[in-house]
C-alpha cells in the first residue's frame, strides 16, 4: 500500500516535469500554452475514457432491450385469450399455457410461504439479537454460500432429500420447498437492508418507554420496516418463478393433463415449459411462436414483479428522505 | 409478571436464533445429501479418473465416467464469460458511482437490476434461437451452440451481480480522499484510476469473484447454448458440455441409484465444491482487506 502512494506521487513528478522544462526557456508565453495543451490533453483523455464508461453502462441497457424486444416481438402474436387460458393440446404443439401459469403461481407462491417467514426471523436475529463475534460470522458465511449453490445443485439435493428421502414424490410440495430454501438469501438481504434503515431513535425511544425488546420488535421496528420487507418478499417471488434447475427433478413434468389439485401433484411450470418445448419437443420449429409466447408472459410476470418492487421501493425512499 | 417476561424474551431470543442457523443447515444437508448420493461412484471409479478421465460415456457398455471434458468446458465458460464481464461490470459501476448524474443514476441502476432478473431460461432461449443462428452466419462456424455464445450469454448474467457490489464498494469510498485528489490538481480520470479504484479493490475483487461463481453454476444457459459435446473444446467456436449441463440433461434418464445417477451426483459435489471455493474465498478478501474509511489506502 505504501508503495502505491510513492508511486502516485512519481508519476505526478513526471508530468510536471514537462512545464518545468518549459521553464527554462524564458519565454512566459509558451509557458502558459505548454500548460494549456498539457490540460486540454488530460481532459482530452478524461472524455475519451468516460465516454468508454458511458458505453459500457449502454451496453447492458442494449442488452435487456434486445432480448426483452425480441421475445415481444416474436410473441405477442401467440398471445390470446385461448393460449392463457387452455391446456395444450395435440401433443403441445396447440392449445394454451393455463396448466403452466397456474404451476409456477402455486410454486412461487409456496416458495415464499415457506421462505418468507424463515427469512424474515433470520434477518431479525442478524440486525435486532446477533453481537459481532464468531457465532455471526458463521451464520453469515452459511447464508453467504447458501446465496452461491448453484441453481442445479439445489434441484439435486431437493431430488434427493424431499422427493426421495422424505417420500414427496416429483411434487408441488418438494418444488415449493427447494425453491423456499433457494430464496432464502434474497429476503434475508432484502429485510435486514429494512430493518437497517429503521433508525436507532425509534428503538431507544420505544424501549425508553418502558416496552421489553420483543415489543419494541413487532410493534415498533416490523412495521416501519414493513414496506422493505415486502419488496424482499416481491423480489423472492420473481426469483423464484424464472427458475427451472431446481424444479427440473423435484416439481415440473412435460406434461400433465390437469391442473394440481393438492400439494403432493406433479405439475407443469412456465420456465420448464419453454426449456421443453425449445429442445425436446417432437416438432421445436413448428412450436416456435408457442415458445416465445410462453416466454413472453414469464418475462413480463417476472419484470412485472420487479419493476414494482423497484418503483415501490425508490417511492419508499424518497418518503425516508423527507 | 416480569419474571414471566423475562422468561418469554429470553426464549424469543433462542427461538430467533434458532430460526437464524436454518440457512446453514440447510447448507449442511445439501452437502450431507450431496456425498450420500454421490460418493458410490468411487466405489467403480477412482477420484483420479473421475476427475481427469477425459471419456464420458455414461450409457455405454462398459460405461465411462471421466468428467474433465466437462470441467474444462466449466472453466473455458467462465473464463471468457469474465472476460467480457468484468470489463464491463467494474466500467458499468465506475459510470454509475462517479460519472453519472442522479438523475440517470435513478434510470440506469434498474436497468441493471432488471437485466439480473430475467430468467436464465429466457436467456438460454435467446442464446438459442436468436445469436446461434447469427453467429452461424455471420462467422461460418458449424455450429452456433458453442462456447462463445455461452460465455457471451453468461456474461449478461454475470454483469449486474459485478456490477451492483463493485457500485457499493466505490460508493463507498470516503469522499475525502476523493476531494484530497481532486484539490492536488489531479483530475476526476486521474483520481478515479488512482485514488478511487486502489481503495475499493477489495470491493471490486469481491464483486468479480461472487461473478464468475454464478457463471460456473449457472444452468439453463449452458445448457441450452454451449452445445451439449462432451469433448475437450478446442477453440471458442466448439462446443462444449459444462457440468451443470450434464447434470440437468442427463438426470431425467438415469436410473435410480444406478451408477449414472451416483455419478452425476458427484459431479455436483465436484461443482458445488467449486462455487463453495468462490464464495469462501470472496468472503475472505471481503473480511480480510475490508474498507475502513482512510485506513484501507
Amino acid at each position: 500500500m505504501q508503495s502505491k502512494k510513492t508511486d502516485t506521487i512519481d508519476s505526478r513528478d513526471q508530468d510536471t516535469s514537462r512545464p518545468e522544462k518549459a521553464l527554462k526557456a524564458p519565454k512566459t508565453l509558451d509557458i502558459a500554452q505548454t500548460a494549456a495543451a498539457i490540460r486540454s490533453k488530460r481532459r482530452l483523455r478524461q472524455n475519451a475514457v468516460f465516454t468508454a464508461f458511458r458505453i459500457a453502462a449502454v451496453i447492458n441497457g442494449l442488452a435487456l432491450l434486445i432480448i426483452v424486444y425480441f421475445m415481444v416481438a416474436n410473441g405477442w402474436r401467440a398471445i390470446n385469450w385461448t393460449f392463457l387460458s387452455q391446456a395444450p393440446m395435440d401433443s403441445m404443439t396447440k392449445g394454451g399455457i393455463l396448466p403452466c401459469i397456474v404451476g409456477t403461481l402455486a410454486l412461487s407462491i409456496g416458495a415464499l410461504v415457506v421462505g418468507f417467514p424463515i427469512g424474515v426471523a433470520s434477518a431479525i436475529y442478524l440486525n435486532e439479537y446477533a453481537r459481532p463475534g464468531r457465532l455471526l460470522r458463521v451464520i453469515r458465511l452459511g447464508i453467504n454460500n447458501l446465496a452461491g449453490v448453484p441453481s442445479v445443485v439445489f434441484g439435486l439435493f431437493g431430488l434427493a432429500f424431499f422427493v426421495i428421502y422424505l417420500k414427496f414424490g416429483v411434487s408441488l410440495l418438494a418444488g415449493a420447498l427447494t425453491l423456499g430454501a433457494m430464496t432464502l438469501p434474497v429476503i434475508i438481504g432484502a429485510t435486514e437492508e429494512a430493518l437497517k434503515a429503521v433508525p436507532d431513535t425509534y428503538r431507544e425511544a420505544s424501549l425508553g418507554l418502558g416496552a421489553t425488546k420483543l415489543q419494541t420488535i413487532f410493534r415498533v421496528i416490523l412495521p416501519t420496516a414493513l414496506p422493505g420487507i415486502l419488496t424482499g418478499g416481491i423480489l423472492g417471488i420473481s426469483r423464484a418463478a424464472g427458475e427451472t434447475a431446481p424444479i427440473m427433478f423435484t416439481a415440473a413434468v412435460f406434461f400433465t393433463p390437469h391442473l394440481p389439485k393438492s400439494i403432493f401433484d406433479e405439475i407443469m411450470a412456465l420456465p420448464y415449459h419453454i426449456y421443453v418445448l425449445a429442445t425436446a419437443g417432437t416438432e421445436i420449429e413448428k412450436t416456435r411462436p408457442l415458445q416465445y409466447g410462453t416466454a413472453l408472459v414469464l418475462i413480463a410476470l417476472v419484470l412485472g414483479l420487479n419493476l414494482l418492487a423497484i418503483i415501490y421501493r425508490s417511492r419508499l425512499r424518497r418518503k425516508m428522505q423527507t | 409478571m416480569s419474571n414471566i417476561r423475562q422468561l418469554k424474551e429470553r426464549w424469543m431470543h433462542y427461538f430467533f436464533f434458532g430460526i437464524a442457523t436454518v440457512s446453514i443447515t440447510i447448507l449442511l444437508m445439501i452437502s450431507l445429501f450431496l456425498f450420500a448420493e454421490g460418493l458410490p461412484i468411487f466405489k467403480i471409479v477412482s477420484v483420479k479418473d473421475f476427475l481427469f478421465g477425459e471419456f464420458w460415456y455414461p450409457t455405454a457398455e462398459p460405461p465411462d465416467f471421466g468428467i474433465y471434458a466437462l470441467i474444462i468446458g466449466s472453466l473455458a465458460v467462465t473464463v471468457i464469460s469474465a472476460i467480457m464481464s468484468i470489463p464491463l461490470g467494474v466500467m458499468t459501476a465506475i459510470y454509475l458511482a462517479e460519472i453519472a448524474t442522479p438523475q440517470v443514476r435513478e434510470f440506469v441502476k434498474p436497468v441493471v437490476e432488471l437485466l439480473a432478473a430475467l430468467p436464465s431460461v429466457v436467456i438460454g432461449f435467446f442464446g438459442m434461437v436468436i445469436v446461434a443462428p447469427f453467429l452461424q452466419n455471420i462467422l461460418d462456424v458449424p455450429t452456433g451452440l458453442n462456447v462463445f455464445n455461452a460465455s457471451l450469454m453468461l456474461a449478461f448474467m454475470s454483469i449486474p451481480t459485478i456490477c451492483s457490489i463493485s457500485e457499493d464498494a466505490i460508493y463507498s469510498v470516503p469522499t475525502n480522499l476523493k476531494e484530497a485528489s481532486l484539490a492536488l490538481g489531479a483530475t476526476h480520470l486521474e483520481t478515479i484510476v488512482r485514488v478511487i479504484l486502489p481503495a475499493s479493490i477489495s470491493g471490486i475483487s469481491t464483486a468479480v469473484i461472487l461473478g464468475m461463481s454464478r457463471a460456473i453454476g449457472e444452468t439453463m444457459v449452458v445448457l441450452m447454448v454451449a452445445g451439449g459435446a462432451a469433448m475437450i473444446p478446442l477453440s471458442i467456436f466448439d462446443p462444449a458440455r459444462p457440468l451443470p449441463a450434464s447434470i440437468a440433461a442427463e438426470m431425467a434418464e438415469a436410473p435410480f441409484r444406478g451408477d449414472h445417477y451416483y455419478a452425476l451426483f458427484a459431479t455436483g459435489i465436484v461443482l458445488f465444491l467449486f462455487t463453495l471455493i468462490f464464495n469462501l474465498v470472496a468472503d475472505h478478501i471481503a473480511h480480510r482487506y475490508r474498507q475502513v474509511g482512510e485506513a484501507s489506502l
